[in-house]
């Protein structure tokens, strides 16, 4: 007594509405067709690219033997330079940072347009890129490392700050409150209520971005923003590719250098 | 109550005991140290009060020179800015292409550890310098161009996408790659049918996060010659045009701000 078999209706189980469906269609289509039209209309020289392999060929063979002379005269102090840059920039950033995070975090700054200034201020620091901040910087400061450190602090501050304040946000009440009952006054519920529970994201966020920042500030120097970018330029601008190699070479161990150091405090402190 | 009594701790201890935080005396002078170095880096650098005061003469005249930005070499502007943006959409897709088949080959959890290996290596390599660096050796390469610019995001693409992707496919559950396994599927379909379903609602978010990166990007790498608006900014800068310099940061901040909102749109239609 089973039901007829031609009864079952055919159902079809389908795992998206159909709103769902055309959303990703139109993504789909809209993809595809920056695609094509990007690629059609994009200017390549095809000589450049039939010349590449000779070319390619003759920046290796000017880059080696690489100019390992050239490191203790011309190298190590742009690097100590760009880590330098890097380290005092970062913590510029933070300083500017926290007072942000806290402004634009809804929980702890319970005001909806100051909530809307800080991030304004966030957003606006993040979009615009180190290289813009670092020729702002340097038609105010004139060349060199200050340009630097200001430019990687500007643009620092929208990422750490932006985390911070996410942070700051999933912080729990419970312990805030039970401080607040007791009379604190604010500073002490920010240090004793908010950073401990925001301390592991903290130094998380503050690590991440120091690694970011010593391979950003390696090229502040083409734009004359100092660190071994400057020694780089200089050495493109007359060809001299062995040394360029040495300057990359050097840039890549300080890169590597700087991750194993993250590496090894992440793994100690968090 | 009692000094000493039954509970009697070393005196240091009970000292210690009564303070609700114990100081951290390894914290202290690390915290120390690095305010040593803080005050070195900056005699190193030669940060003085005196040239934060010039620079802040200079600045106010800088930011008066800057506005109001000057619009009227707006086809220039365009046609950097189409550039970059060509680049951005160009270099994007030639990493997704690349990222691909190399995250599936770095992820130990499917490929074993002589193919992971090189791939990973290639990663490490693609992501250890700054995409301007990298523009820099393609521009000798290929010389001045957008091409340039497309292959040096391309290769930072592929050590960014390259490295979340392969986190994202080491993280599946490999059940389904057994079920479908046992079933007699061949390679492909274990891809398509077990690993694919898993990471895909991941791999849109990577690639919307890099297609952002690289929008930013592509409006930088023409400061060394490898096409979009950096090089217009650059040249703008060089002649101190501030009022056009302006003009084409106010339009970069735009199109940033736009490619971030339509990432986020993109991200929540796949519900990322």
């Amino acid at each position: 007594m089973s039901g007829a078999p031609g009864l079952a209706i055919a159902r079809e189980w389908q795992r998206f509405t159909p709103g769902e469906r055309l959303a990703r269609f139109v993504v789909y289509l809209g993809v595809v067709a920056a695609i094509v039209a990007s690629i059609q209309t994009v200017e390549v020289i095809p000589e450049f690219i039939a010349d590449a392999p000779e070319q390619i060929g003759d920046m290796l063979r000017r880059m080696w033997p690489i100019a390992w002379g050239f490191y203790p005269e011309g190298v190590q102090a742009p690097l100590l330079e760009s880590l330098h840059i890097a380290t005092l920039g970062t913590v510029a950033a933070v300083l500017m940072a926290v007072p942000v995070a806290f402004l634009a975090a809804r929980n702890v700054t319970p005001h909806a347009g100051l909530n809307y200034f800080a991030k304004l201020i966030l957003v606006s620091a993040r979009s615009v890129n180190t290289l813009i901040w670092a020729l702002f910087f340097v038609a105010v400061f004139g060349p060199g490392a200050l340009a630097g450190t200001m430019a990687i602090a500007f643009h620092s501050i929208g990422f750490t700050g932006k985390l911070l304040s996410e942070a700051l946000e999933e912080s729990n009440r419970g312990t805030i409150e039970a401080l607040q009952a007791t009379g604190a006054p604010w500073l002490s519920v920010a240090i004793k209520g908010y950073w401990p529970q925001v301390k592991p994201a903290f130094w998380a966020i503050v690590l991440f971005r120091w690694d970011i920042n010593v391979r950003e500030s390696a090229v502040l120097g083409l734009v004359g923003a100092g660190g071994v970018g400057m020694a780089l330029d200089t050495a493109l601008n007359l060809f001299q590719w062995d040394r360029v190699a040495m300057i990359l070479v050097a840039i890549l161990g300080v890169v590597i250098a700087a991750e194993i150091v993250v590496t090894g405090i992440r793994r100690r402190i968090l | 109550m009692t000094r000493g009594g039954p509970l009697s701790l070393p005196r240091e201890t009970a000292a210690a005991a009564r303070l609700a935080f114990p100081p951290n005396w390894w914290a202290r002078a690390a915290w120390l140290a690095f305010a040593v170095y803080f005050v070195y880096a900056a005699a190193q650098l030669e940060f003085t009060p005196a040239r934060f005061a010039a620079g802040l003469e200079h600045g106010a005249k800088f930011v008066s020179r800057l506005f109001p930005p000057d619009f009227h070499r707006w086809a220039l502007l365009l046609k950097g800015m189409v550039e970059s943006l060509q680049i951005a959409v160009v270099a994007s897709a030639l990493g997704v292409a690349l990222s691909l088949p190399l995250s599936l080959m770095a992820a130990r959890n499917l490929m074993p550890a002589w193919l992971t290996w090189p791939a990973r290596l290639v990663m490490i390599f693609c992501r250890s310098f700054h995409p301007v660096i990298v523009a820099i050796l393609f521009v000798k390469a290929v010389g001045f161009g957008a091409l340039a610019g497309i292959l040096a995001l391309t290769v930072a693409s592929v050590g960014f996408l390259g490295k979340l992707m392969t986190e994202a496919i080491e993280e599946i559950s490999l059940k389904q790659v057994e079920a479908v396994r046992a079933s007699g599927a061949p390679f492909m379909s274990v891809v398509m049918f077990a690993v694919v379903p898993q990471v895909f609602g991941r791999f849109v978010g990577f690639v919307a996060y890099e297609t952002d990166a690289n929008l930013r990007n592509s409006t930088m790498v023409g400061i060394v010659g490898a096409g979009g608006i950096g090089g217009t900014l650059f040249a703008a800068f060089q002649r101190f045009d501030y009022d056009f310099v302006c003009a084409i940061v106010l339009t970069i901040i735009a199109l940033i701000m736009l490619g971030e909102v339509l990432t986020m749109r993109i991200k929540r239609i796949f519900r990322v």
